[in-house]
């Protein structure tokens, strides 16, 4: 094999009535940004620079949950969080807690290179960003119609179910939530404690391998929709949501307590490394036994070029394309 | 092998130049921290009690790096972090940017158990410790005259230093050294700071119990002189801090390098995917997974062993075992 590879996902766990149109819509951005990834890494810009540049499309359009269309907090704001890790000297950069940056991966990608630490947070993170002149917005640019209209949907499910972390056998639990006649439709499907037509999934990301087989990921997310305001999800978290390294590179999504807890991104790396597995062994070794009852999903590149995609929710929104001229974009 | 067994430490890096007072009294901590973990092993406690029980003596004591005792922010402040995580189920929380919470690594139990969440930080965190109604002070509790005093320091040592972190990646240590006229230390730095003047990142404590359950628990300040809403490796899972069903981990040392290399993750993931020994597995992870990083660790594994392992002059720690093996050490 060889050659450039370039991945992209738009978050794990779809309501599997999702319609049509909005499926059409979230398959057109897919393509829009692996297409835009794909013509950077025919040009020969460095992995590092198109996972930015990707995420930064997907951050900006407002179909999936990072940046503007954000999922919000339980107080209706959006706070997000971002990593990205260059394969290139594992060097890495995240942030979190921001309110007011347009673009959260290149704040994190400033973090990685014009600050002496790798990860910043909440005020700190914002001075930051207006020391390094990014551009800064009024939180309400981020917060969509269809996220308020969410939150509320997500406040009500959750006032009926009072300790979701305890695993709800779905038919009961759905009977008992009367006003959620989605929820019951479909059998009881849940992900981080809210009915699938609720949940919005999760991040944004990219994984890509350059010309000169150098592999880099970034991760992007609004996070968890209903938060409380200060938590932190995998997304931002190196080796959890995102993982780059010489042999690969990795970008998650899902239950975020999930992923952390399985350090699901530096697993799949470390199968390669240490138990000789290739790029796909490796992603479904790691989604099958890391996990246990978690829901997740990850895409991977390999620096001989391939591509690889892992999930065990309903769907995943996401995308690959390779030097050869392959393409495809995929929800289920 | 078998039985429980406990490690600590008060963090990698120390001033060879350490006057012997402060050698002895950090000996005095750790082993009253161990007898203490130890007490609770023998008595049955679980390794996640164990861990948080000790880290929250650590943290109390002023001496280390945690709690208070703290290294202050660049503002002169005190912001504190902390990650537990236990073995048995690999259930885990953390928290960051505490500025009130008496003991941070209990916060981060509640997470762990009393939460939706995983990780919750700053004002989030804050309002979560008031929810659960956790012991909180003002944060000057947490400011001590030494830390004070040493902040004023790496303030002059960071003016001096022009570039410390293209310095510091490319190890030219002797040449920025030389410029600090009042710093004689031969040259040694950590995280962009002189060695006399930089303070050991954290403490943390790793623990496997009667029931071959593992657990760790890591807690800091951070760096000195950091930027408000710097985190570091201590509060992040895999990094800082790790426990699975195979052994236990609590890292140190410069947080940048510990996170790159996700050294805590690795050494279980060296003993589950190559099929390393403990101590083998720590070696492979300092010797490899660092490139130019300092840092330390303390493991034990579910048959009772106990591991140490630090690429810098020192490490502040201590172990004790089932069979009455106890042992303090800085170098």
């Amino acid at each position: 094999m060889g050659g450039w590879a370039i991945a992209v996902h738009g978050g794990a766990g779809v309501d599997p009535c999702l319609p049509a149109e909005r499926q059409e819509e979230a398959r057109r951005v897919l393509s829009r940004c692996l297409k835009l990834g794909a013509a950077a890494l025919q040009a020969g810009l460095t992995a590092v620079d198109v996972v930015e540049m990707v995420v930064r499309e997907l951050e900006t359009d407002p179909v999936f949950n990072s940046g503007r269309g954000s999922a919000l907090t339980r107080r209706g704001t959006v706070e997000m969080e971002a990593s990205i890790m260059d394969g290139r000297g594992r060097r890495c950069g995240a942030v979190s807690g921001l309110s007011t940056v347009k673009n959260p991966v290149s704040l994190a990608r400033l973090v990685m290179e014009r600050s002496p630490h790798s990860y910043l947070a909440f005020d700190g993170a914002e001075d930051f960003a207006r020391e390094q002149g990014v551009e800064t917005v009024d939180n309400s640019y981020f917060i969509t119609e269809e996220n308020v209209g969410m939150l509320k949907l997500a406040k009500e499910a959750n006032s009926i179910m009072f300790d979701y972390r305890v695993p709800i056998p779905g038919v009961d639990s759905c009977s008992a939530s009367a006003g959620l006649i989605g929820a019951k439709a479909e059998g009881g499907l849940q992900m981080n404690g809210l009915p699938i037509s609720i949940y919005a999934p999760e991040t944004v990301g990219c994984v890509v391998v350059d010309n000169n087989r150098w592999c880099a990921a970034a991760t992007s997310t609004g996070g968890l929709m209903n938060k409380m305001s200060g938590r932190i999800g995998d997304s931002p978290l190196i080796g959890s949501g995102t993982y780059a390294c010489d042999v690969c590179a990795v970008s998650c999504t899902g239950e975020g307590e999930a992923i952390i807890r399985s350090t699901l991104a530096r697993d799949v790396a470390a199968l390669m490394e240490y138990k000789g597995l290739s790029l796909q062994e490796a992603v479904d070794y790691a989604i099958k036994e890391r996990l246990d009852e978690g829901k997740a999903g990850l895409i991977a590149v390999s620096r001989n070029g391939e591509v690889a995609y892992g999930f065990n929710t309903v769907g995943m929104f996401r995308g690959s394309a390779t030097q050869d001229g392959f393409m495809e974009v995929g929800i289920w």
